[in-house]
């Protein structure tokens, strides 16, 4: 094939930490893995005799089954971890739990933690490959990933497209890998929502800040509505979701303002009526179905890539 | 418990540099009788044990205001024994311990219960703070006068502050009555919450909760204000922020009594880091910016810091071992405080050792008001005895503390402190 990028990455901890190319390697090797759902026998032997651990610390859905069903396709035998406790410094430590796991002979874990470090914490600690499936509001990769991917699918590349992302800033990991991914791909970046929402030193982030989101929408390719995560939020950061509605929520009536092909985008799971309108969220622009698809091509790539690399190293 | 010896000691041709005396000059030291007998050029006695202290600084022993021992309550973390045992071999003479223990130091038969343990330690001079209030829990004040009179030299509710702006001016108007200092680690919880580092552009990145610079601050000058109506001694607690010091220098202006310390890792380190997760990094108050870090060396070289202290805080590999956010706060550093503050300070050019040793002698005495930190003829015999240029590797497996949550360790450091004698007797030398 003569690829030019090598992908080196043992663990995929976040995107912050990748360039450019290695990003696009893992959009390109997904590619390859898109058709597999139009398969009548949609499994490949690329992981055969592989075991995948899904450690889930905190609620998913999604995510978890989309990483089950990646590692099943690629035919790794997948053992399901979950455990939600609020409180992490009790009963066994992370590390413990872990190490556990790889004496029975895991080769990749895909973590899910609230507190943010923690796949970092198990990279460092550990043999296995480490895939981060969200930790507290550090990164979501591979979200982040599936949301490049569904925007080049439908628009073939990022390149100076003006992305708003709308909501909880502060609380978010799925912001944070968008920002990288998007940024590093060649889109322009508008972050939205109200002060109290966007985290520290923003305009540090290579972004622009808006709190208003009527003042962009008209110039926006792309808008990707974060979830309320009203376990995450303290305090009272607005007065009421009605008030957050009417300034941040997608409505009929904004979607009128924006461009006709504008890309309603958001990770899930969605407050009907609260960010978005229904009838957005069901609407034409919507590639909310698609991202939930993408992201099982997406997890498939990253989880035959870092085995490889796993593989080289020896 | 073994009964005090007295020890005669010659230390021959050391720099002696006693700030509190101006006194920086190559002399001989006669130490007997647990004091300094006779200081002066080619001293003899006959069954003195000799130092030969030529190249090398003799200075008062060191004072750290603060300090963890752990005990009574976390004794895997660290004990008075290990604790003390660390701090003579940093070169201290006397430490401030925390009342953060577990029970606390709210009272005062756990306040002489320190003070024992560190007489049979038989290390370092220990000196207690207790808490401000019961429990530490913010609400109802400790008993200030019976825990004075027990010996604590001041009071704080260090690991936190206290947050009620009325239990803090009762506690400074009732404290006001002892000779005492209160003391404050200031940090406004409704701004600091759950925070876990410098609240900033790293923070952010890494997804961490962050405590802004202004917890400490608001704290900082609240409690300025609430002692101008009392005029009580107040002291700042670990300082490490730009606009900590613009507050101090501003009151230390007016001529309130006010003082303040700062920690090795806030002069030397920055949230920089903790780019890694590496809770070694994750302390109270949390590594700042660089730009915070210059404004702390300036209040140095303004002379508006008191006193260098370590805030020495032990804790289990176990504990640092999980994820940051569960992580403990905390540096465990008396061992390596000496070279640490030489690199910040003398090696930028901020200080010189005789300013640099002011502010771990007769400077934090003052703070607490002991009659410590100078060694004149007739001085009780707390003294260091250091090799300045000496270079070593900080190697946890040498410490005496228990714990080694220490971001230091594999760090190349100058000074190394080789005799701490403390009340005339020689009690840490270090390994040849």
């Amino acid at each position: 094939m003569g690829r030019k990028t090598q992908w080196t990455h043992k663990h995929l901890i976040g995107l912050s930490d990748l360039t450019r190319e290695e990003i696009e390697l893992i959009l390109d090797t997904a590619k390859s893995f898109e058709e597999f759902s139009t398969r009548s026998i949609k499994k490949a032997p690329t992981l055969r005799g592989k075991v995948v651990v899904n450690m889930f610390f905190e609620d998913s859905t999604r995510t978890r089954n989309s990483f089950t069903l990646a590692a099943s396709r690629l035919s790794a035998d997948v053992i399901e971890f979950t455990k939600t406790s609020s409180s992490v410094s009790k009963g066994e430590t992370l590390i413990d739990t872990a190490r556990n796991l790889e004496a029975m002979g895991v080769d990749i874990v895909v973590i899910r933690h609230s507190a943010g470090g923690a796949p970092k914490l198990l990279s460092r600690s550990i043999n296995a490959c480490v895939v981060n499936a969200g930790d507290g509001y550090h990164e979501h990769p591979t979200q982040g990933l599936l949301d490049v991917y569904t925007i080049r699918q439908m628009r073939g590349s990022l390149e100076g497209l003006k992305i708003g992302i709308v909501g909880d800033i502060a609380h978010s990991r799925v912001a944070r890998s968008d920002v990288y991914a998007m940024t590093k791909l060649g889109a322009q970046v508008t972050l939205i929502g109200p002060p109290t929402l966007m985290p520290a030193s923003v305009c540090d982030l290579p972004v622009k800040v808006s709190y208003n989101l009527d003042a962009v929408i008209e110039e926006l390719d792309v808008i990707n509505m974060l979830r309320i995560q009203f376990e995450r939020l303290g305090g009272n950061p607005f007065p009421s979701v009605r008030e957050y509605s009417h300034f941040f929520g997608l409505t009929m009536d904004r979607m009128q303002r924006a461009k006709k092909d504008i890309l309603v985008m958001h990770p899930g799971p969605i407050n009907r009526g609260l960010e978005i309108e229904s009838e957005v969220a069901d609407g034409p622009n919507s590639v909310i179905l698609r991202q939930v698809a993408n992201g099982l091509a997406v997890r498939m790539a990253v989880l035959f890539l870092v085995t490889q690399a796993s593989t080289l190293e020896g | 418990m073994a009964k005090p010896v007295s020890q005669k000691i010659l230390i021959k041709n050391g720099r002696l540099i006693d700030p509190k005396n101006s006194v920086d000059t190559v002399t001989d030291i006669l130490i007997d009788d647990f004091r300094v007998c006779r200081i002066g050029k080619g001293l003899s006695s006959p069954n003195a044990e000799v130092i030969d202290a030529s190249g090398k600084i003799v200075t008062p022993g060191l004072i750290d205001l603060h300090v963890h021992f752990r005990q009574p309550g976390d004794e895997e973390e660290e004990t008075i024994a290990s604790g003390s045992a660390a701090a003579v071999a940093g070169g201290f003479t006397s430490v401030v311990c925390m009342p953060n223990t577990n029970p606390p130091v709210d009272e005062a038969t756990a306040v002489e219960f320190v003070h024992r343990m560190g007489r049979q330690a038989r290390k370092t001079f220990i000196y207690v703070m207790g808490a401000i209030t019961k429990d530490r829990a913010g609400k109802e004040l400790a008993e200030i006068g019976l825990m004075s009179l027990a010996g604590a030299i001041g009071f704080t509710d260090d690991g936190c502050g206290v947050q009620d702006t009325g239990v803090m001016l009762r506690a400074v108007k009732y404290a006001s009555m002892f000779d005492v200092v209160i003391a404050q680690h200031c940090e406004d919880q409704s701004l600091a919450r759950h925070g876990a580092m410098n609240a900033g552009y790293k923070a952010t990145v890494l997804g961490l909760p962050g405590i802004d610079p202004l917890a400490e601050e608001m704290m900082l000058w609240r409690d300025i204000q609430l002692i101008k109506k009392t005029r009580i001694r107040y002291h700042a607690q670990h300082i490490s922020t730009a606009g900590s010091v613009r507050i101090i220098r501003q009151a230390k202006a007016e001529g309130l009594p006010v003082t303040c310390e700062v920690t090795p890792h806030h002069l030397l380190l920055t949230e920089e880091s903790v780019s890694d997760y590496n809770t070694n990094y994750k302390v109270n108050p949390p590594l700042r910016t660089q730009k915070d870090v210059d404004a702390l060396k300036n209040a140095v070289q303004e002379g508006l810091v008191d006193a260098l202290a370590t805030d020495h805080a032990p804790h289990l590999q176990s504990e640092k071992e999980l994820e940051f956010l569960a992580a403990p706060c905390g540096i465990a550093g008396l061992e390596c405080a000496l070279p640490l503050y030489r690199k910040a300070l003398i090696d930028e050019g901020i200080c010189d050792w005789s300013q640099m040793l002011a502010m771990l002698t007769w400077r934090p005495a003052g703070v607490i008001r002991v009659d410590k930190g100078s060694l004149a003829v007739g001085d009780r015999a707390d003294v260091a005895i250091i090799d300045p240029d000496v270079e070593w590797t900080v190697d946890a497996d040498r410490f005496f503390s228990k714990s080694r949550n220490c971001p230091y360790i594999g760090w190349k450091l100058k000074s190394k402190v080789l005799y701490t004698i403390v009340a005339g007797e020689i009690r840490y030398r270090a390994a040849t």
